[in-house]
């Protein structure tokens, strides 16, 4: 790999190979996101682990989040939108740098988040794969970095996200028997589950 | 036969004088069962060990399997997985047998008021003893065993068999986690 392709940010090569597919990406103080759609996502991975100026050998950490109560409660506690009041000694923090999502909250309700890092390359990207409530599956990476299997199945315990093509996806944390996936925001706060009971 | 009636009468007295020396020398005698899960198990062990010698109340002999204890203490959060579990253990004990819930986490649930967390592990077993605090101090624990110790000697047995009403009324605190929302 020359000196060039190292100038080149990570995010523009991916975008340049895969116009059709990445939806948005950006830059802050050099970790590099980008946002791709669900269908070009198993080709993409496949080029991060195999293309040599990519080598993306080691799947750090995969998670998701759901966005469906995102910015729409109310609160008592400080949120980030209304901040907790400040004693009169504390001048408030300007707030310089606002976080957007980049796609419609109410469209994809999740994000699964992959970070990426290569060893040989030292350099890190993140990739976020937004996903809609009514079709919440996604390729399995599991045949691209053996560690995606358990992260696999510790989001589909929680968040009921299915991994298509992942060879034992079973739940992780919790037992079978267990209703509900208890990360997802509209798992009640309170439910009982019958295993214990009672079940309410 | 009115002499026989003498005589049942004479047995019965016989009996209870029975159960009041069974029930003291139980009550000197408790083989415990430690079912530690978590961070209330440091405390155990500090009430345990020779600073404060639970032993001084004879409860100085940890016995690691259930068929060999009479007293079953659970010390620690007790999970959904880790409940059928401590079920298990409780049935393999033989009769007469004790519970002792050690921590809020055990009596409760403490502030784990989540989808994982058993809310008081007497929605699965009956309990005896409740001994509160996170985790409780070593003095607690032993007036706790003290007042097991009297429940013992009384013969006194839980009645309630499980679920949340054979819980003392002032652990039913109201929880509104929704008016947080
Ligand atoms: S009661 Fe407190 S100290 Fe005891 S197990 Fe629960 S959290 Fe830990």
């Amino acid at each position: 790999m020359d000196s060039e392709q190292q100038a080149v940010p990570l995010i523009m090569r991916v975008q340049q190979r895969f116009p059709q597919w990445v939806i948005a990406s950006h830059q802050y103080r050099g970790q590099e996101t980008v946002l791709i759609h669900r269908e070009g996502f198993l080709e993409m991975a496949q080029f991060l682990r195999d293309d040599p100026g990519m080598a993306f050998d080691f799947l750090m950490d995969t998670s998701c989040v759901d966005y469906l109560k995102f910015g729409k409660i109310q609160s008592s506690s400080p949120t980030l939108t209304t901040p907790s009041p400040l004693p009169y000694y504390m001048k408030p923090k300007p707030l310089t740098q606002t976080w957007t999502r980049l796609v419609s909250n109410d469209e994809y309700r999740f994000d699964v988040v992959y970070h990426f890092y290569s060893s040989i390359h030292n350099h890190r990207l993140r990739v976020k794969v937004p996903l809609r409530a009514a079709e919440s599956n996604i390729p399995s990476v599991s045949g691209l970095w053996a560690t995606a299997n358990w992260f696999e199945r510790e989001i589909w315990d929680m968040f009921g996200i299915r991994f298509t093509g992942h060879p034992n996806l079973k739940r992780i944390l919790m037992y079978e028997g267990f209703e509900g996936h208890p990360l997802r925001k509209d798992y009640p706060v309170r439910k009982r589950q019958p295993l214990i009971g009672p079940v309410n | 036969m009115s002499s026989f009636g003498a005589d049942l009468s004479s047995l019965n007295w016989m009996a209870t004088r029975l159960d009041a020396a069974l029930g003291w020398a139980r009550k000197f005698s408790i083989f415990q069962y430690p079912f530690v899960t978590a961070c209330c198990g440091m405390e155990y062990m500090a009430t345990a060990t020779s600073h404060y010698d639970m032993d001084r109340f004879g409860a100085g002999f940890p016995r690691f399997s259930p068929r060999q204890a009479d007293v079953l203490f659970v010390v620690g959060t007790v999970s959904h997985k880790i409940a059928p579990v401590l079920k298990r253990v409780y049935d393999q004990m033989t009769e007469p047998k004790w519970v002792v819930a050690f921590g809020v986490c055990t009596c409760t649930g403490g502030f784990y008021d989540n989808y994982a967390t058993v809310r008081g592990i007497d929605t699965i077993i009956p309990v005896d003893i409740y001994i509160p605090g996170c985790p409780p101090r070593p003095e607690n624990v032993l007036d706790g065993l003290i007042k097991l110790q009297e429940k013992i000697a009384q013969g006194a047995r839980v009645t309630v068999p499980q679920g949340s009403s054979a819980r003392p009324a002032d652990f039913e605190t109201p929880h509104t986690p929704e008016t947080h929302l």
